[in-house]
């Protein structure tokens, strides 16, 4: 017998072994709203499956009675778009200035600690001056996404560029590259699979901003949706929305993990 | 004149001093090996020809000139690894060379540009034995053939120096015999002028021109960064014998202790 240490579960228990844990959380939640139901049949806290199965029937597949719309795919796509556009902006400006920071040694010295600075300031402390600047529109929504990842982007994309072997910058140059040479075929090819990875990560943050900014001043939205209805305790719409939130961070976690997997192939075969 | 002319170069890091006064001269087309323990400058004294580092005092030229404090073409340099660009194919580690003196802003080339480019790298490529290897990245190469790459690209260019700081140190021996055969090979095609560290004396003894041993001639056991390295035996290889090996491998030993005892009391 092989210690425990050593022996690797086959794929399909694999798959059942993670399945266990979701399965148990299921079987729970029903066990404990059967419970409740039975006490109190008007009970709103602990919804049984077939009252959400008809709360999402209402909210994803039949047209809104106000506006003719489908509250969940507005709510998604709005959604969506902000964190996209708020990633995007993020992720340029982090690329931008964390390989120059990192590449040149006198846009270090000037940014570097401006950069520090900026990243300790808490962003939804000055979401007030978000709204009060951008007004409540797209802008401010955006801004506050892009305020709450960037820093944390520049830093990472700066840490990554240094820690790039010198002994590949000094190829470069002895093979003829000036400055610009160096960042635009050795370190930016080679950061961004690096970026890629950073921006899975700070996904996590980008959707915190986002839910936060929504609850706040929005029409339409997840996170605004579900700041609205729990005025009506409808937690037969709030769990659904946020299996559904959960769910497409990690769709957005594993696209980006993929297209990185199929373009930058030498960057996930490294040892 | 001579084409290097190092004229009593000396360099420190703070207290610590590491070469002290090295003149010495070399002619075109030799081949240097440059042994020495461990921290006695010999990589120290790689960098001040490569120019990642500049002298205390003294200078070194270069075909009479002060030789450039940045890195150039005139110097080629393989390290012990990362010398390749592991985002690159190895044909395309080879064309980025060329690719940079056609192209300043982008550093690429299209077309038939591409095409002829290719063909010159593929030349480049098959003088070291990687033909086969063309479209693969670096990291589905073993370490021998990575080092083939490495000192194909440093060629590239036609450097009037290369430098190998210990190039073959991560090899298996028998894999090193066949570098040492292609380093050789490629010595007597091109004419290059070759420094090459290595910390194998016998590797030293065998491969090139002239051998070189840097060691400390004055050792203070309280302050072992007090005295820097220069050059203790300058001799030719060839005249060289199995005496004059164990003679310079006793030489070393005061360096090996002082350097046990550093480490003992680390």
């Amino acid at each position: 017998m092989k210690r425990l240490m050593n022996s690797h579960p086959s794929f399909p228990l694999k798959v059942f072994l993670g399945s266990i844990p979701f399965i148990i959380t299921i079987i729970i939640y029903m066990w404990a709203s059967d419970i409740r139901l039975e006490a109190n049949p008007d009970d709103k806290l602990m919804p049984s499956m077939s009252k959400m199965s008809e709360a999402i029937d209402r909210i994803a597949f039949q047209p809104s009675k106000r506006s003719g719309e489908y509250l969940m795919l507005t709510d998604t796509l709005a959604s969506l778009e902000r964190l996209g556009i708020g990633i995007f902006i993020s992720a340029i400006i982090g690329l931008v200035f964390g390989v120059l920071n990192g590449a040149i040694p006198f846009v270090r010295a000037k940014l570097s600690p401006y950069v520090t600075a900026i990243s300790l300031v808490p962003p939804l402390a000055i979401l007030p001056i978000l709204f009060i600047v951008f007004g409540l529109g797209e802008v401010s929504k955006i801004m506050l996404i892009v305020i709450g990842v960037t820093p944390f982007l520049i830093r990472d994309m700066q840490a990554k560029t240094l820690e790039l072997p010198f002994e590949q910058l000094i190829k470069a140059q002895t093979i003829g590259a000036n400055t610009w040479q160096v960042i635009v075929r050795v370190i930016l090819p080679q950061i961004m699979p690096r970026l890629l990875a950073s921006v899975r990560l700070s996904l996590g943050t980008a959707w915190l901003f986002l839910i936060a900014a929504e609850a706040i001043a929005s029409t339409e939205g997840l996170g605004y949706r579900i700041f609205l209805v729990r005025r009506y305790l409808s937690m037969d719409v709030i769990l659904p929305y946020v299996i559904w939130i959960a769910f497409l961070a990690f769709l957005l976690d594993w696209l980006i993990r993929k297209y990185s997997e199929k373009r930058y192939p030498w960057f996930h075969t490294q040892s | 004149m001579s084409f290097i002319k190092a004229d009593k170069v000396s360099k420190s890091y703070g207290d610590n001093r590491v070469l002290e006064r090295v003149s010495v001269n070399v002619e075109k087309g030799e081949f240097i090996t440059i042994v020495g323990t461990s921290g006695c400058g010999k990589t120290t004294f790689l960098k001040l020809l490569l120019g990642t580092e500049k002298a205390s005092s003294g200078q070194i030229l270069l075909d009479g000139k002060p030789i450039p404090d940045e890195p150039n073409e005139d110097r080629g340099i393989v390290f012990q690894k990362y010398s390749v660009f592991p985002h690159l194919t190895a044909i395309e580690n080879l064309m980025i060379a060329k690719e940079l003196e056609i192209s300043p802003f982008f550093g690429r080339s299209f077309g038939t540009t591409r095409t002829s480019i290719k063909e010159k790298s593929l030349e480049m490529l098959a003088l070291v034995g990687l033909e086969q290897a063309a479209d693969r990245y670096p990291h589905e190469l073993s370490g021998g053939m990575q080092q083939r790459l490495a000192i194909a690209q440093a060629l590239m260019k036609k450097p009037k120096i290369l430098l190998l700081d210990e190039p073959f140190g991560a090899l298996d021996p028998g894999i090193r015999k066949d570098m040492h055969k292609l380093i050789l090979d490629i010595w007597k095609k091109t004419q290059v002028n070759i420094f090459m560290i290595t910390h194998d004396i016998q590797e030293g003894f065998y491969l090139g021109t002239r051998l070189w041993v840097f060691d400390k001639t004055r050792h203070d056991p309280a302050a072992p960064n007090a005295y820097g390295a220069t050059i203790t035996y300058d001799i030719p290889v060839g005249q060289s014998n199995e005496e004059i090996l164990s003679e310079i491998d006793e030489s070393l030993e005061p360096s090996r202790k002082s350097l046990d005892r550093l480490e003992e009391r680390v």
